[in-house]
């Protein structure tokens, strides 16, 4: 109860200190204030799809998804989970942030420290962007720096669940 | 499983706990994107295989935005003529660590962990940018 109230109290007091910043902003520089502002909103306009799309998420996980279903899957021997949880993160939309509290739901449900940083990891593998690095870079490079992120994602995996186990 | 509207009440309740700090998290990327101009980042690259890609990654790793944000960002680096290893080692970090994320990342999903994944993230982009181009110069 203490641990959740201190939570709650630190997002607002993280939320109340970035007010601030701003505050002291419009004074010292307006022009940098008006254009922050701006790109705020625009950016949250950009985002709300994203935030109805991830609420639609989190209330069918949280409808289907139970510990012992969780547990069921994920003890499954094997790549085969690993595999589960990178595709799950390349097929994420939205900024990282928005995901934070279906994993730490998620978490609580059973998953380890090591599938959590590999979903976060392997959600930077955007197959709906791939278009444009193609077009300043080239398909080989694509190819390869995809095959080389997605490894490491389970070697991050891997290490995380490592240091934090140990 | 338990009923529909139950599990709809649980995550808007869990979700409401985070608007804060998602709203903060926007403020800060605003400010941040705003801050930093485009032509800061093209000066600074020199021609050395480590030393670009450990700077590409610290710069990566303190920029923010959407990814496309740094696709782009990073192509028109090397146009200007940065270093693929840098370019690459940039863009890995900008998608896989979050410092300004970090005090959500930390709230929520707990500090050790959110230490212990930026710290790798960081590491691992720049071995990920390294075993990138080298492959793709044999290619």
């Amino acid at each position: 109860m203490r641990d959740k109230l201190k939570k709650r109290n630190a997002a607002w007091l993280f939320f109340i200190a970035v007010l601030l910043v701003y505050i002291v902003l419009a004074f010292i520089d307006f022009e940098l204030f008006t254009s922050s502002v701006n790109f705020f909103f625009n950016l949250i306009i950009r985002i709300i799809p994203i935030f109805i799309i991830i609420l639609i998420l989190m209330i069918i996980t949280n409808y289907f998804i139970t510990p012992k279903l969780i547990m069921k899957y994920f003890n499954a021997p094997g790549i085969k989970k690993w595999l589960f949880v990178v595709i799950a993160g390349i097929l994420s939309t939205g900024p990282i942030y928005m995901w934070y509290p279906l994993l730490a739901d998620l978490r609580e449900k059973g998953i380890n420290y090591g599938f959590t940083a590999t979903f976060l990891y392997s959600r930077a593998i955007k197959i709906w962007l791939l278009p444009v690095i193609v077009f300043y870079f080239s398909v080989q490079y694509v190819i390869v720096l995809t095959v080389v992120m997605i490894i490491f994602s389970i070697i991050q995996g891997l290490t995380v669940n490592r240091i934090l186990s140990s | 499983m338990i009923p529909l509207k139950q599990s709809a009440f649980k995550t808007l309740k869990s979700f409401s706990k985070i608007v804060p700090l998602i709203f903060g998290m926007i403020l800060l990327i605003s400010l941040i994107s705003n801050l930093i101009p485009k032509s800061f980042y093209s000066n600074i690259f020199r021609d050395n295989f480590l030393f670009d890609a450990i700077l590409g990654s610290v710069i990566g790793s303190i920029s923010t935005g959407p990814p496309i944000t740094s696709y782009i960002l990073g192509g028109e680096f090397l146009k200007e003529g940065v270093s693929l290893i840098a370019v690459t080692a940039f863009m890995v970090a900008w998608v896989t660590v979050g410092i300004i994320q970090f005090p959500a990342e930390s709230i929520i999903l707990g500090m050790k962990f959110a230490i212990t994944r930026n710290i790798t993230s960081f590491i691992f982009s720049i071995v990920v940018a390294i075993i990138t181009v080298l492959i793709f110069s044999f290619m």
